[in-house]
């Protein structure tokens, strides 16, 4: 069974193709969306429509995962210009940037090391303020200066920050148990 | 409340007469079954006007199987074939249970499940869970008159893609079609959210006999989103049993106790567990088999102390709960406590120190979640009530599979909104290789170890290529259930090594047809005519769909489709009069390929006008 679907994931919720999203209207237009595809709309129809809306929901949610988290709309966004991020390959960071990491790291350790789960949580807050910032200027590089290539580098460093949280919350679950 | 506009989805059938559908709530001490009855939501309760049925089975020697409190007022002197809290083995081998040991039945360590022996032979735990079912599914027939056409089963929210799975074929096993698999959480949400017109941020705090679940949700304008799950199935009520059990060998110092004593004074200790909840102490007394009496007074003070530990687990998944959907306790509008153990009041009061409010104790913590698979049976069974209202739920523990070195890389992470699917490329490392091991595994941590492993299969046909040079695409697909199919392909080459894989603890629909049949063997002409009877009525609800759906959409299609369409149709026609089994199911299946196209054009449809219809109700 193969379906085409022809629109991209903003065409498919009446968005413009931008990183800049009003995320109220997404959520909506994922629900609305949703709810008229959803399996259990289909539960008592025949198997064609069964399948057919399975594909669908997963289709209808992998777009809303998508655009809904920055570092995976800004991802792609730029694949929608033909512009690979790299984020496996491409491992070359600024400095400035390599020297933050490894502090954060060093404070996660700390905080790990003296079982500190307060101070965990307020490095994830903190780290999910400096997220919010960089995903300001992503935005900033794809919807106004145009600057794919900075982009990219941008979309590369969320990833580490990305990486960073989930070591964090991974520490706090392993001290709580 | 203000609900979402949702369109007449596809091809439902023409107005037609009430169906029967239940929800059951298979719990590991008590099950129930509800349904929906001329807009009313109620649990069916059996000759005795008694709601619950324990979810103890008792096998004897002739074969006679007895399920509920008959069965439950035997299982002190005969606790070898009296089975209790089998929901706890659902999925599990012998090594994932931690108190074995202090359990008074025969296990089998058989691979991928558990098994138990009794007089009445090897019994698997989906078998012993069929008979509960079973017994449920014959109360509501009985009640309502006439055969179910579905039901909803629900399942703890946290219960791993084995547990769904072995739940599910204890379903079919007891001859029920399952519309679908309800995480017990948001069973619950429905039924409170419905009735109280909840808008907002909810958590519902679930611990019952043997599992714990928390679901974070967001209720907004008939929608009820699962933002986050977490919890752990094997934790409730039953452990502090065992707490109370291990108190009493201490105080009268006892040991090496027979599986009848054994038995005895963990009812004993079950009950002082209830008693404590409305008593500031209680006594606990017991004569056992070699005659020496157990007397001993239990009081709060000491019930708090011993099962601290418990309490304390149970606030852990709620952390990582409020973490995943990434909101505060001071977000929450308000906890929603289901469960008969979340009737103690050292747990009501640690859920009101660490949420700074006291939780939702209003709705009965028994049946709750009954009556919430019961609405979305209702709904799923094609009985349309006035509101329209949507379930999104997630997976609760991330997908991945084995890489280099005993790692584990995730796919699919926890708390995906679901049905949810996500394909990972893979080439070979050698030469010529032609075949890749895949080996599935559910969980968060790292090692592989330390993961659950659902299925290892390996995929062969690969064309031989230079290494790196084949494409291997496995896709995980997660349906609405919650379950997993994962599928391979090989992409360079165009030949298809697709597979689907059943995973290895799961009975094949080969088993479980046969299983049956076995158990029915004497009603073999039964079973011929209710395969035709419903072969017919797929046969027949296909063909009007069909019709209703061209009828609507008919303009989708050109004239030659249309007409490949309906000749299907007539052959569908000539096949039902036929009265042949195997013909009917044929032309079913034909019929449903040769509309997959027109299906996929009128969803699409459905999705433009759902976005539309919002558009218009903004303005
Ligand atoms: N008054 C009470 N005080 C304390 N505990 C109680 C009380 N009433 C019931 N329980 C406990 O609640 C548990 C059963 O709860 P419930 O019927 O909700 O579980 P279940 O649905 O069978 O299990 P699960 O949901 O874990 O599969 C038992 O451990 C029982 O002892
Ligand atoms: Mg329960």
């Amino acid at each position: 069974m193969t379906t085409e679907f022809s629109q991209d994931f903003f065409q498919l919720f009446g968005l413009s193709r931008r990183f800049a999203l009003d995320s109220q209207q997404l959520e909506q237009s994922w629900r609305a969306a949703a709810a008229a595809v959803h399996p259990d709309r289909y539960a008592s129809s025949p198997d064609a429509e069964k399948r057919m809306a399975l594909m669908q929901a997963t289709h209808v949610n992998e777009a809303y995962q998508t655009l809904k988290s920055p570092l995976r709309r800004g991802r792609y966004l730029l694949s929608l210009q033909g512009v690979d991020t790299q984020e496996e390959t491409n491992t070359s960071m600024p400095l400035d940037f390599l020297m933050a990491q490894m502090e954060w790291r060093e404070s996660i350790e700390e905080a790990r090391d003296s079982s500190d789960v307060d101070a965990l949580e307020a490095l994830s807050s903190r780290l999910r303020s400096d997220k919010r910032a960089l995903e300001a200027e992503l935005g900033n590089a794809l919807d106004s200066t145009a600057d794919l290539d900075a982009a990219a580098v941008m979309v590369r460093k969320l990833r580490f920050l990305e990486k960073l949280d989930q070591e964090i919350g991974d520490a706090i679950e392993t001290l709580l148990g | 409340m203000a609900l979402l506009q949702i369109a007449e989805p596809g091809l439902s059938a023409a107005p037609h007469q009430h169906r029967l559908a239940v929800g059951i709530d298979l719990g590991t001490t008590n099950s129930l079954v509800a349904t929906v009855r001329s807009g009313a939501t109620t649990v069916l309760a059996d000759e005795f006007g008694r709601s619950l049925l324990p979810s103890v089975v008792r096998y004897q020697d002739g074969g006679q199987v007895t399920v509920g409190y008959d069965a439950q007022r035997e299982q002190n002197h005969d606790p070898h074939n009296t089975i209790t809290s089998v929901k706890r083995f659902m999925g599990r081998g012998l090594s994932d249970i931690k108190d074995a040991g202090s359990l008074p039945y025969r296990f089998v360590d058989a691979p991928g499940m558990v098994q138990l022996h009794t007089v009445a032979g090897v019994k698997s735990p989906v078998e012993v869970s069929a008979d509960i079912l079973r017994t449920l599914a014959q109360r509501a027939a009985a009640t309502l008159g006439g055969e179910l056409t579905g039901a909803v089963i629900t399942v703890p929210a946290y219960f791993d893609d084995a547990q769904r799975q072995a739940t599910k074929d204890a379903a079919r096993l007891a001859g029920l079609t399952v519309l679908r698999l309800l995480n017990e959480p948001t069973a619950a949400a429905i039924a409170y959210g419905l009735d109280n017109g909840a808008e907002g941020t909810y958590v519902v705090y679930d611990l019952g006999g043997g599992t714990f679940d928390i679901s974070i949700l967001k209720l907004t304008r008939g929608v009820f989103e699962v933002l986050s799950t977490s919890g752990d199935s094997a934790l409730g009520g039953d452990d502090f049993d065992h707490r109370v059990y291990c108190w009493i060998l201490e105080q009268a110092d006892l040991h090496g106790l027979s599986a009848q004593d054994t038995r005895l004074l963990l009812t004993r200790a079950r009950e002082a567990k209830e008693a404590l909840t409305e008593h500031s102490d209680t006594r606990i007394t017991a004569i056992l088999s070699d005659g020496n009496a157990v007397d001993l007074t239990l009081d709060q003070d000491t019930f708090r102390q011993i099962t601290k530990t418990l309490v304390d687990k149970t606030l852990l998944p709620v952390r990582k709960a409020l973490r995943d959907a990434d909101i505060s306790a001071g977000d929450v509008k308000g906890v929603v406590m289901v469960g008969g153990a979340t009737r103690m009041p050292h747990i009501q009061k640690a859920v009101a120190d660490f949420f700074g409010q006291p939780p939702l104790t209003n709705l009965d913590p028994d049946k709750v979640v009954a009556l919430g698979a019961a609405i979305q049976a209702n709904v799923l069974a094609g009985n349309k009530g006035e509101d329209e209202w949507l379930l999104l739920d997630v997976i609760p523990l991330s997908l991945g599979i084995e890489t280099m070195g005993g790692l584990t890389e995730k796919i699919i992470p926890r708390n995906s909104t679901i049905p949810v699917a996500r394909a990972q490329e893979f080439t070979t490392f050698k030469d010529g290789q032609t075949a890749m091991s895949i080996h599935v595994l559910q969980g968060e941590r790292e090692l592989v170890a330390d993961c659950r492993s659902l299925a290892q299969f390996v995929l062969r046909g690969i064309p031989p290529m230079v290494a790196g040079a084949a494409r291997i695409r496995i896709t995980f697909q997660v349906d609405a259930d919650g379950l997993l199919a994962v599928s391979a392909r090989e992409m360079t080459s165009g030949v298809e090594a697709s597979i689907e894989v059943k995973p290895s603890y799961g009975l094949s629909d080969d088993a479980i047809s046969q299983m049956l049949s076995d158990s029915l063997a004497h009603v073999q002409d039964d079973i011929e005519a209710r395969k035709l009877r419903e072969a017919i009525v797929d046969a027949d609800s296909l063909r009007d769909a069909t019709l209703a759906a061209l009828r609507i959409d008919g303009d989708l299609l050109t004239a030659e489709e249309t007409s490949a369409i309906q000749l299907v149709l007539q052959q569908l026609e000539q096949a039902i009069a036929s009265q042949t089994t195997l013909q009917v199911n044929q032309a079913t299946h034909r019929l449903n390929k040769a509309t997959e196209d027109f299906a996929a054009r009128r969803m699409d449809r459905n999705i433009q006008r759902a976005l539309k219809g919002q558009k218009i109700s903004e303005l």
